[in-house]
């Protein structure tokens, strides 16, 4: 590769790159901190001034200063150079220092390079059905700037025209090694810390509120589809993190070790599967109560599913349950006397209010009703906006505010149930779920986010109790959306109740999933299905590997072929031309114009030459002077004139 | 010669193309990753370790479509040589220290443009081509010429990273075309024309030459020939005017090696041949040329021009 190999490019290539530059980096642009997209945009603009202007590059030690100053701002604005987020950083920054330094060939192909691994991390932040057309849209600008630099002088038009050719003829390809291709799942080393930041989900937490502001939030948690038909909406109790520890505003989950759960099925087993979202935790909140568990996953002694690694990618579990059933009908002891714990002051109102409770009963079943009756009867109100509360906060939400979510219910149930004598304990999870009649899918959002109670009877085991559903028996029936009053701060589109809105949502959602489910889920899973459907039972690498090359293999020679393979044809006149010596059993020979056969066949045969003319003078016309048609048709009658001779 | 086309070489063996068309088959046509295809390889590889690590499908999918866009280019590279039809052209004839362009015709009997053809004989001075759909073009190739003598075109290397850039396709073409090289002219006054061995009884007559009339003066010529009275004649602007002789039958110029100084290198002597037969020819008058075992007759003419230049180029050294 000699010096001239890397020419210095021509005028039209760099609006290329720009564009080009522009495409990768600007879906970046909101994503970012706001001054290194400034910093970007004025590189941009800086490189487009001087080629429009045609002026020099700016010197090595310029951009060596803005290199320096680009990273330590950086390093700044994150406090290390690597990770997710600052690697972009460094992307973007580098991305627009080139533009001004792009003299050769070498430096627009580096611009390029860089452009496509843009493309990439563009999917970190989102995979959606609308990114993946935008960057379809962008890699094509990518790559007509990569043709723009090896095609030669060639139009825009022309330019844009053979980039696409070259994508579209690459798409069979790349759906064979889409199939094909080993899917390794997992990350490869430890991810860097920000991997994957903004996941919303339950926490191993609750205080006041934290529910609350899940449920504003109208994202996937996760979908659902049964087996079979969807069991009743009320039965829905879809159990995460269980809180067991409770200090007086907060309720956590505790790290004791539990034996082992003993579960026993009263109604028929649900087999279903569940497409979990992102949500950076092990809960794999699963249908209360599980009987069995896809392999890595287990229970912790409270019956929530857990599985071995935080879920960080959108992942698909098959599960069994059952919703009638009895659990842990002995219980340890030990674990009786924690779910009695209480901090040993504070909230006396609620306190005396259970010791009266605990003298009216006759049997602790009693004492479950006597405070879901208390909840209905007195003037609770569910909303997702309560006041503030004050140091004692159960005695002030019961006595004094009586507003508040299913996590001020919860709460407050248990702590009376606990005072009262009765072992019980907070379940954080999901209530509920919107069923999509188009796809059959279940959608649990953060919507559905819920707190409920359980406690424990002898001789009955762990029981669910949901005290939300004596102060809004709505939010169990039907949902969140009509439990809540008017004017709650819910997503838009939860609360518009329109039947073809809501229509359009279903239509909407089922697209995403089934790009979800197929595009974005296929994973090794679900090349193993796909391989196994097609009748390959054990599928290994080595399979695929086989499979691989013969379908890669099949499509390059399609490629090939379609691109190499050429009939040689003549045009019409051409053709016609032809037929007009075989007819007279002359040749023109092929150093010979036709003016000369016309000549030569005046001399020679006198009798045809008028006739041979005449296709003379059409066949010119009908190749030279192409653009009328008429040509074609008066050569045509022309060779149709002439006498039929055989070559003696 | 770059390794590759060493190696080439090697294999395939040196032979001529001839004088007939050269048409690029499969055969022919070689094709490589240039660096940049390297480049493009290592970040696919990087990106397709970061898709596995953030599991990212469609990022999986940039990659493979990426991949296969790899190998569309590469069958577009080889598409942009295949079936291509070389003629070997004309060659002028060039002084040394000048560049001989050896013409090339490329036609395209297909329904797509052939983009970035790049041919290069000698590294450093390559020369980019494109033929229309169904198209032909002319190419001059450039080999610059450092001997007198006959010039063959060596091998020309026809490469080209259509479209992508990712891979080289290249073929060696071997026509059978050659340049003469002319000796470089070094210009001296022209030496004294010299009467002819016959006409020895007629000089001492006066006048040389029969006068025939006036011509424009040219700046080769001398002041000495200037008819100044007839320009004074003609006015200010116009040029002056030479007095031109007919005849010449009884002395003649010849351009002798002998007259060139014994002591000057051969080629150098050859060099100032060559400015006598330039700076003859342009003005038109009728020499000869006597080489050492060549004697080319008095004429006058292009082609006498032609035919003396081309006798010092083939003179043995």
């Amino acid at each position: 590769m000699n010096q001239k190999r890397d020419a210095s490019l021509s005028r039209e290539q760099p609006p290329w790159l720009f564009a080009a530059a522009i495409a990768a980096t600007a879906p970046h642009a909101l994503a970012q901190p706001l001054w290194l997209t400034a910093f970007a945009a004025v590189l941009f603009a800086w490189a487009g001034w001087l080629w429009w202007e045609d002026r020099r590059l700016p010197g090595r030690w310029v951009l060596m200063v803005l290199t320096v100053a680009g990273n330590l701002a950086i390093l700044a604005e994150y406090r290390t150079l690597f990770g997710r987020e600052p690697g972009v950083a460094l992307l973007v920054m580098f991305m627009a220092l080139k533009l001004l330094e792009v003299r050769h060939r070498r430096d627009a192909v580096v611009v390029v390079m860089l452009a496509y691994f843009l493309l990439l991390t563009h999917y970190l932040h989102s995979q959606e059905i609308a990114v993946g057309l935008w960057l379809i849209v962008a890699l094509w600008l990518v790559t007509a700037a990569l043709t723009r630099l090896h095609a030669g002088p060639i139009e825009r038009r022309e330019n844009l025209r053979l980039a696409g050719t070259l994508l579209l003829q690459s798409l069979p390809m790349m759906l064979v090694l889409y199939l094909l291709f080993p899917r390794i799942s997992g990350p490869l080393w430890g991810l860097p810390e920000d991997a994957h930041t903004g996941r919303t989900g339950l926490s191993e937490r609750m205080n006041p509120g934290s529910i609350a502001e899940l449920v504003t939030s109208g994202e996937v948690a996760f979908r659902v589809r049964f087996d079979g038909p969807p069991p009743a909406r009320r039965l829905l109790y879809w159990r995460g993190p269980v809180l067991e520890d409770f200090d007086g505003t907060t309720w956590q989950r505790s790290s004791r070790r539990l034996t082992e759960e003993v579960v026993q099925a009263d109604g028929p087993a649900i087999t279903y599967e569940s497409t979990l979202e992102a949500h950076g935790q092990r809960w794999l909140l699963a249908l209360d109560a599980p009987l069995a568990l896809p392999e890595g996953a287990s229970l912790d002694g409270r019956l929530a599913a857990i599985v071995a690694r935080p879920i960080d990618s959108r992942q698909r579990f098959r599960l069994r349950a059952a919703t009638a059933f009895r659990f842990n009908l002995q219980e340890a002891p030990a674990t009786l006397t924690d779910n009695l714990r209480l901090p040993t002051a504070g909230n006396p109102r609620a306190r005396a209010l259970a010791r009266e409770w605990q003298r009216q009963a006759r049997a602790p079943e009693e004492l479950v009703d006597l405070a879901l009756r208390h909840f209905n009867r007195e003037a609770f109100h569910y909303t997702l906006r309560p006041p503030l509360l004050g140091r004692d906060a159960i005695d002030d939400f019961l006595f004094r505010s009586r507003r508040g979510f299913c996590e001020h219910y919860a709460s407050s149930f248990v702590f009376l149930m606990r005072a009262a004598g009765l072992p019980a304990r907070v379940v954080s999870g999901y209530q509920g779920g919107e069923f999509n009649p188009l796809d059959g899918y279940l959608v649990v959002r953060q919507s559905e986010a819920h707190a409920w109670a359980e406690v424990w009877f002898a001789g009955r085991g762990w029981t669910r109790v949901d005290p939300t559903a004596a102060v809004a028996p709505e939010r169990i029936e039907q949902g969140i959306v009509s439990a809540l009053p008017a004017g709650e701060p819910l997503p838009a589109f939860l609360l518009n109740r329109a039947d073809w809105l809501r229509d359009l949502r279903h239509r909407w959602e089922a697209v995403n999933n089934t790009w979800n489910q197929y595009i974005l889920g296929y994973d090794g899973e679900r090349q193993r299905q796909f391989l196994s459907q097609l009748g390959f039972i054990n599928v290994d690498w080595r399979l695929l590997a086989t499979l691989l090359g013969i379908a890669g293999s099949g499509v390059l020679a399609t490629i090939l072929l379609l691109n190499l393979w050429h009939r040689p044809r003549l045009d019409a006149a051409r053709r016609l031309w032809r037929r007009a010596q075989r007819r007279i059993g002359l040749n023109c020979a092929p150093q010979e114009t036709p003016l000369a056969f016309a000549e030569r066949v005046r001399r020679t045969d006198p009798a045809l030459a008028p006739a041979v003319d005449a296709v003379v003078r059409h066949y010119l016309l009908a190749r030279y002077a192409r653009t009328d048609p008429e040509h074609l048709a008066a050569l045509r009658a022309a060779v149709n004139r002439l006498p039929r001779r055989r070559i003696v | 010669m770059r390794p590759i086309d060493r190696l080439q070489e090697l294999i395939f063996g040196k032979r001529s193309d001839g004088e007939a068309p050269i048409v690029l088959d499969r055969r022919r046509i070689f094709i490589l990753p240039s660096r940049t295809g390297l480049l493009y390889a290592l970040a696919l590889l990087v990106m397709l370790i970061g898709a596995i690590n953030y599991n990212l499908a469609l990022g999986h999918a940039l990659v493979f479509l990426l991949a296969s866009l790899g190998l569309t280019g590469m069958v577009h590279s080889f598409r942009n040589l295949h079936h291509l039809r070389l003629l070997p052209g004309r060659v002028a004839p060039v002084h040394v220290g000048e560049t001989a362009e050896f013409e090339l015709t490329l036609e395209n009997d297909r329904p797509y443009a052939r983009r970035a053809l790049v041919f290069t004989a000698v590294a450093g001075l390559p020369v980019n081509a494109a033929v229309d759909t169904n198209g032909r073009t002319t190419v001059a190739v450039p080999v610059p010429a450092q001997r007198r003598g006959w010039l063959a075109l060596p091998p020309v290397r026809l490469d080209t990273r259509y479209p992508l850039g990712l891979f080289t396709a290249w073929s060696q073409l071997r026509p059978a075309m050659r340049c003469l090289v002319y000796p470089s002219p070094i210009f001296t006054p022209l030496p004294a024309s010299r009467p002819l061995p016959n006409g020895s009884a007629r000089h001492g007559e006066g006048g040389q030459e029969d006068f025939a009339g006036f011509r424009e003066r040219q700046p080769a010529d001398s002041l000495r020939h200037v008819a100044w009275k007839a320009s004074i004649r003609q006015g200010d602007e116009r040029p002056l005017l030479i007095k031109e002789f007919a005849g010449g039958s009884d002395s003649e110029l010849c351009l002798d090696w002998a007259a060139t100084d014994p002591a000057l290198p051969a080629e150098t002597r050859l060099s100032l041949l060559a400015g006598w037969v330039i700076d003859a020819g342009q003005r038109q008058l009728a020499f000869a040329l006597a080489l050492p075992g060549v004697e080319i007759p008095s004429a006058s003419g292009r082609e006498q021009q032609r035919r003396c230049l081309e006798a010092l180029a083939l003179y043995p050294a």
